[in-house]
């Protein structure tokens, strides 16, 4: 989208004469439609949007891709984005690693009671400004408000339809024994970033969410590389660990990663250190995995340092036939070891 | 980073493990004690790069292994029926107490909350003076000068809310319960760093002479950790029992004696139950009496029925070293991360976890 709509997105801000989402917001009656009308549909306004109706009627061509995801981040507001940017950002992330490009978005609120209105604003005006990065539109929502100890500020889920990349084939069945591994960028940023707002660990730092819409990069790499690039998925909950131990149980192979190819940024790895945890299982935002056929990893590792979203790309391990449904890591200083899925949630160490 | 890469460097650690391959002639069992260094062991894969003569086994020093289960369920118990805000450390949670973990206790609307210091729990009381706040005070000698800080800190600012349930255990007397043990089969130890940057070396020489063992305090990093096992290496190999410090960036002989004033200060030296092992004489910590205002044991006098253990759980042998995780029955089948046995299988730290999370299950076997 041009930079023109991004630009109208600092209008002047409606006058709400409340300070705070009440129970009323969500009531279906004159809060409801206030909320709505001199606020949501004004800033996300679109043809199909502005029809009002209970959903959007379109049409469109072409195998389609469809994805959802909900999101309940706390902090909502984070160092280099929040809740509302994830929304966008990771719907149109999923549709991406589909081998989609991202059309039209569903938006739902789940709102607690007491949101500062403020804030509400912002996170609409953040939704607004990715959604135009991203090409996407926003065609059909709700609003629901609960009572105030019942949600944890605001919840958001999207929805996304996506139009197939012609060329695109990418499932866990078409990685290949010898096919290499890439990683699209620095990893473990965004749940660090997180991790140094959360109430009672707060950390000075300047690492920032790498949250960002990934579709114009794979849209790079699939026009290029077509049926060359085998398996794509971003790596979120869960951090590259997991993605890559799917690849393994999912994928019916073995995966061989060596931890010094794998790029972390000094800081987060210092944050990682004294927070006593791994950064491959650290969640990521703007980070995703790519498995392609050998012959065109240098030249896929080539794009993607030109493009915006993989700068720091690297090559990472390889898929084999030994070691089935197994990750192997191979450490900096030689030695070998199993990278398994974690059981619940990383807890920090005592010592 | 500074004082990292270095330690982590693979020719540094490369030309470590050509020097013990060299010297090392015959069969030798170390212990690691502390459970820091047995997850750094198996993280970086070093127990795949060593000479097949050097058999490393994995000792009691994770804090969460050894914590009493009757203490976990006084926790659980605190935090469910006395309007208690329990913190704890992160990996603390997660084991499982007779009927269930701090943190089903929290999914079940329990006020659980994980800290990385308990300074924070003093804080947390002073914001919430209609509560009761219990910080979950486990660890070695390493987290003994925190513990004891938040007590002091809430002392001197009056915090009457304020309490800790101690699960402190000593390294010292651990080492001599394994040595002293008629199964032993170690012959030389890594002590743990970290302990002795608080404690010093002291406490470790008349252990060296009583056992004639070699002790070498070492660090965490994969270049420490090599360089530790090749000095007791080669003192086995010489016939020799010294104490030496690997670790002497960090560890002074003396140790820190701010840190050790303010232990004195808040604790005494009391009889400890490890979990897995039993009772040890004189081998823990418990708040003084001039402190018992703050000493949750006191606080909350509750008598819960001590529950038994899992009587398919070998935690006792593991974390003596006399079995590793591979060789019980039970390891990656009924137990597991997901439903533990024990707690070695909870804590990062724990032998059984550190294996699970690392290993490939048929190389264990």
């Amino acid at each position: 989208m041009n930079e023109k709509n991004v630009i109208q997105l600092s209008c002047p801000m409606p006058r709400f004469d409340f300070d705070v989402i009440n129970l009323g917001h969500g009531s279906g009656g004159i809060l409801t439609h206030k909320l709505l009308n001199s606020g949501v549909f004004d800033v996300l306004k679109n043809d199909l949007l502005n029809t009002k109706h209970d959903g959007a009627v379109f049409e469109l061509n072409g195998k389609l891709a469809f994805s959802t995801d909900s999101y309940v981040v706390n902090p909502v507001f984070f160092p280099g984005g929040n809740i509302g940017e994830l929304a966008v950002n990771g719907t149109v992330n999923d549709l991406s690693m589909c081998g989609a490009m991202a059309k039209y978005l569903s938006l739902a609120f789940i709102l607690e009671e007491g949101l500062p209105i403020e804030e509400f604003w912002q996170i609409l005006n953040s939704i607004k400004k990715c959604a135009d990065k991203a090409g996407v539109q926003v065609v059909t929502g709700d609003t629901k408000v609960v009572e105030k100890g019942k949600g944890d500020r605001i919840f958001i889920n999207t929805s996304g339809i996506g139009i197939m990349h012609e060329k695109a084939a990418i499932d866990f069945s078409r990685i290949e024994e010898d096919d290499l591994i890439i990683i699209s960028g620095n990893i473990a940023a965004h749940g660090i970033a997180i991790m140094s707002k959360r109430q009672g660990l707060e950390f000075e730092t300047d690492i920032l969410s790498d949250t960002c819409n990934l579709n114009f990069t794979i849209k790079k790499l699939l026009d290029r590389f077509g049926t060359l690039i085998h398996f794509l998925r971003d790596a979120t909950r869960g951090g590259v660990a997991s993605v890559l131990n799917e690849v393994a149980k999912d994928g019916g192979f073995g995966v061989e990663i060596r931890q010094k190819d794998i790029p972390v940024t000094e800081q987060v790895n210092g944050a990682c250190e004294m927070l006593g945890l791994d950064p491959l299982y650290v969640a990521n935002e703007g980070v995703f995995i790519c498995i392609v056929n050998a012959s065109v990893a240098d030249a896929v590792v080539e794009i993607l340092h030109q493009d915006g979203n993989g700068i720091n790309a690297a090559i990472i391990g390889n898929i084999t036939t030994g070691h089935k449904g197994q990750v192997v890591l191979q450490s900096n200083i030689g030695g070998r070891r199993v990278v398994n899925m974690l059981p619940g949630e990383q807890l920090p160490r005592i010592c | 980073m500074k004082f990292l890469h270095e330690y982590r460097d693979a020719a540094v650690a490369g030309r470590y493990l050509a020097e013990l391959k060299q010297v090392v002639t015959r069969p030798w069992t170390i212990m690691e004690v502390c459970g820091g260094q047995t997850h750094s062991l198996v993280k970086n894969g070093i127990l795949s790069l060593l000479p097949d003569k050097i058999n490393m086994v994995h000792g009691p020093g994770c804090p969460v292994c050894v914590t009493p289960l009757h203490l976990i369920d006084k926790a659980v118990y605190l935090a469910e029926e006395k309007n208690v805000i329990l913190c704890s450390y992160g990996d603390m949670v997660r084991v499982p107490g007779s009927k269930k973990s701090l943190l089903e206790a929290k999914a079940a609307g329990a006020d659980v909350r994980i800290l990385y210091s308990p300074l924070e729990a003093v804080k947390l009381a002073k914001e919430n003076p209609d509560k009761e706040v219990v910080f979950f005070a486990v660890g070695f000698e390493t987290t003994a000068p925190a513990n004891a800080l938040s007590v002091l800190h809430a002392c001197r600012e009056a915090v009457m809310n304020y309490s800790i349930l101690t699960s402190h255990v000593l390294v010292p007397p651990a080492i001599e319960a394994i040595v002293n043990d008629k199964t032993n089969v170690v012959q030389g130890f890594l002590a743990a760093g970290h302990v002795c940057t608080i404690m010093g070396m002291d406490e470790y020489y008349p252990i060296v002479e009583k056992y004639k063992l070699p002790i070498v305090v070492t660090g965490f990093e994969p270049v420490d950790l090599l360089q530790g096992i090749l000095m007791v290496v080669k003192q086995l190999e010489r016939g020799e029992y010294k104490l030496e410090n690997q670790y002497s960036r960090v560890v002074r002989p003396e140790g820190n004696p701010e840190a050790r004033q303010v232990i004195e200060d808040i604790f005494e030296i009391a009889d400890r139950e490890w979990r897995g092992i039993g009772n040890i004489p004189l081998s823990g910590y418990e708040v003084n009496k001039n402190y018992a205002a703050y000493d949750a044991n006191r606080k909350f006098a509750i008598d819960l029925t001590k529950a038994g253990e899992s009587k398919e759980c070998i935690a006792g042998e593991i974390l003596r070293g006399i079995k590793k995780p591979g060789q019980c029955p039970q390891f990656g089948k009924k137990c597991t991360p997901l439903n533990p046995l024990g707690a070695p299988m909870v804590s990062s730290e724990g032998a059984c976890a550190a294996y699970y999370h690392f290993s490939n299950m048929e190389e264990l076997v």
